[in-house]
């Protein structure tokens, strides 16, 4: 981290420490900031963790009036929409790397590539703009009437299309979210997949590989670590996103299987309630909700990480 | 991955210390410039005011639209010259905090629409009615509670899509107490409150936030301010008043309610203004209170406050019917005049 080579000239020695020593500053720092914010956000929820306990998890209530806070809806929304905007991202953004590092024409591979990176430059708030203006009435008028009455049939899944269609709800801030990582996923994708040896590839092609088989066998294997660090770079994005989902999610605490009810998210709740939260109990209950959130991403990025470390060892390389 | 993982709660963090910081910066601004915090209701009309105020040779005022509760404690806290609600509060809070309280605009809480056919004033709702169309209980335009009182209207036989508001506010203060006043079920359910625990529905943040909901999703209700309902086109419906008649929202409804509002007897203005008896009173009409220090720190600064909103209440209420607002009544401004100055030397 701030180790450097010690020169062989005495003038320069004590120079090189002096930088040494603030590069390693800075990196302590970034350290110590996320253990100060951790700490703080922890003791400004403490109200609300030592009234309700495990019961603030648990919690389905929301109720500001009777002072009672469960944060069971907003973690619940909150990992559905990311799931979803996963669902979505992925598969699409593997498609736009693949076309770009092995099917589309060399030449208009440099302008799409920026095209994407310049993508991920617009603003969340323009993608929840969109979501609610344009999207979410295509969706109403489209896409729910006809999952409610071809999908909400069948038993099992069907509980999670129905009511209203609104278009507004979990389906469609997923989707958006989903459209909003692409750039994410894919640009990384596309570095990691223009990173494999010629070689592997052209050794498939030759013994009569389709492109398909070049890509689940060569060219996913090779990368899989790498991909699993850009989708997990985008649910971590996903997660904490809050003016895009605030626009289409719907900001009602109300538990509900089907993916076209509104919901609630972490960051869209505290985006909204925090200025008139007036009660002790209810900002310690907003703080305590982003402390959670602090929790969950950990959660995710250690899964990540841990996963990223087995399947290393199993492979026996990095990528 | 890494960046993500930092600058999430490094994002969190300077959340956090803005919402602290706000406060500090307005006491910390230049000597001649009055400060004041709270209701956005108010926002357009104050700040239209206070350009007209400066203009016409006055100080500088700086008000920060952060929201009735915020500015209810930002001025308990002293960090600002004025507060503004929508929610009055009791003459006990006044006295513990030691803070004055006068009305200064009335506005109106509209429920609008979205059903094709139906245009702005044609449907009719009594506040009952609203009251369980919020709750849940009623769950289609065609319901016969609705058909009843609509008569020869068209209403489509879909579910109704229930808007109010993600954030705590004023607007809801006043749209649930006024069907707690008239759902006993919704005073023993909902309640009444700045923000309520809502059966059913999706929340939009802010006037606007209900506004673009309630555009967006067909067959829905919501509730706004009127100049909301004004300036966007909005389908508004006309509300059964106490009285028994069907009103629109407007002018001249609003006025009525203030008019027969029973001013006289509300110990510092503590009056909500909804359900007011008059014939052809707009059954939730609001009022925006302003909150003053009775003794703060630097006197002069409360005085210089008071001959802005003087200024406001005798000069200003042209703008303010301009910018969709109702004046106060005459014989409402007279007794504000006199409690200012029985109370706040």
């Amino acid at each position: 981290m701030g180790q450097v080579l010690r020169p062989a000239a005495k003038s320069g020695a004590g120079a090189d420490r002096a930088f040494g020593l603030v590069t390693a500053a800075a990196a302590w720092f970034v350290l110590l900031l996320l253990a100060a914010t951790a700490i703080s956000m922890a003791w400004g929820g403490r109200l609300a963790f030592s009234t309700f306990g495990w019961g603030f998890i648990t919690g389905k209530d929301w109720d500001v009036g009777a002072g009672r806070f469960g944060a069971f809806v907003p973690i619940y929304g909150t990992l559905v929409t990311s799931a979803i905007a996963l669902i979505v991202a992925v598969p699409v953004s593997i498609g736009i790397a693949l076309f770009l590092t092995d099917i589309a024409p060399r030449w208009t591979r440099g302008p799409v590539a920026i095209a994407i990176e310049l993508l991920a430059a617009i603003p969340s708030i323009i993608y929840g703009m969109w979501g609610l203006f344009v999207f979410a009435p295509f969706m109403a008028a489209h896409v729910e009437p006809w999952a409610i009455q071809h999908l909400g049939i069948i038993p099992g899944i069907g509980a999670l299309f129905r009511g209203p269609p609104i278009g507004i709800g979990m389906l469609t801030a997923g989707i958006v979210l989903g459209i909003m990582v692409i750039p994410f996923i894919a640009s990384v994708a596309r570095e990691v997949f223009s990173a494999v040896p010629p070689a592997l590839r052209e050794s498939a092609v030759a013994l009569g590989s389709t492109r398909w088989e070049i890509l689940s066998r060569v060219t996913l294997p090779y990368t899989r670590s790498a991909i699993i660090g850009a989708v997990f770079l985008g649910l971590g994005r996903a997660l904490g996103e809050t003016m895009a989902v605030t626009f289409v999610l719907g900001n009602a605490h109300d538990l509900s299987l089907s993916l076209l009810m509104p919901s609630n998210s972490i960051a869209a709740a505290i985006a909204n309630e925090f200025t008139e939260a007036d009660t002790e109990l209810y900002r310690s209950s907003l703080i305590a909700l982003g402390f959670l959130l602090f929790v969950v991403t950990f959660i995710v990025l250690t899964i990540a990480k841990l996963m990223l470390m087995r399947i290393n060892r199993r492979l026996g390389r990095t990528y | 991955m890494r960046a993500i993982f930092f600058a999430l709660p490094i994002a969190a963090l300077l959340a956090g210390c803005n919402s602290s910081n706000t406060g500090n910066q307005s006491t910390s601004s230049a000597a001649g410039q009055i400060t004041g915090a709270g209701s956005t209701f108010v926002y357009p009309v104050l700040s239209a005011w206070a350009a007209d105020y400066k203009k016409s040779g006055g100080q500088d005022i700086n008000y920060q639209s952060i929201g009735s509760g915020g500015g209810i404690s930002q001025v308990k806290a002293g960090t600002v010259d004025f507060g503004a609600s929508d929610q009055p509060l009791s003459s006990a809070e006044l006295a513990s905090s030691n803070l004055a309280q006068f009305p200064i605009v009335i506005g109106g809480i509209v429920p609008v629409v979205n059903i094709a056919g139906v245009a702005a004033g044609k449907l009719h709702l009594t506040g009952p009615l609203l009251a369980d169309i919020y709750a849940g209980k009623v769950k289609r335009w065609n319901d016969p509670a609705i058909t009843s009182i609509n008569p020869g209207m068209a209403l489509p036989a879909t579910d109704i899509a229930v808007v109010h508001r993600s954030d705590g506010s004023g607007t809801t203060f006043n749209f649930t107490h006024y069907l707690a006043q008239v759902s006993p079920t919704w005073k023993a359910g909902p309640g009444e409150g700045k923000t309520v625990n809502w059966p059913t529905g999706v929340g939009g943040k802010g006037n606007e936030g209900v506004a673009a909901y309630v555009k967006q999703i067909p067959n829905s209700v919501g509730y706004v301010e009127y100049a909301y309902v004004v300036q966007n086109k909005m389908a508004s419906t006309a509300l059964q008043n106490a009285a028994g008649n069907f009103v629109a929202p407007g002018a001249q409804s609003f006025a009525n309610a203030a008019e027969t509002a029973d001013w006289k007897n509300a110990s510092d203005f503590n009056l909500v203004m909804t359900n007011a008896v008059g014939p052809n009173a707009y059954p939730i009409t609001a009022t925006t209170f302003i909150l003053v220090p009775r003794e703060a720190k630097d006197k002069s600064r409360t005085k210089a406050a008071l001959s802005f909103f003087r200024y406001a209440l005798q000069s200003g209420q042209a703008k303010a019917d301009s910018l969709d607002y109702v004046p106060l009544p005459a014989p409402l401004v007279a007794q504000i005049d006199s409690y200012i100055a029985a109370k706040l030397k």
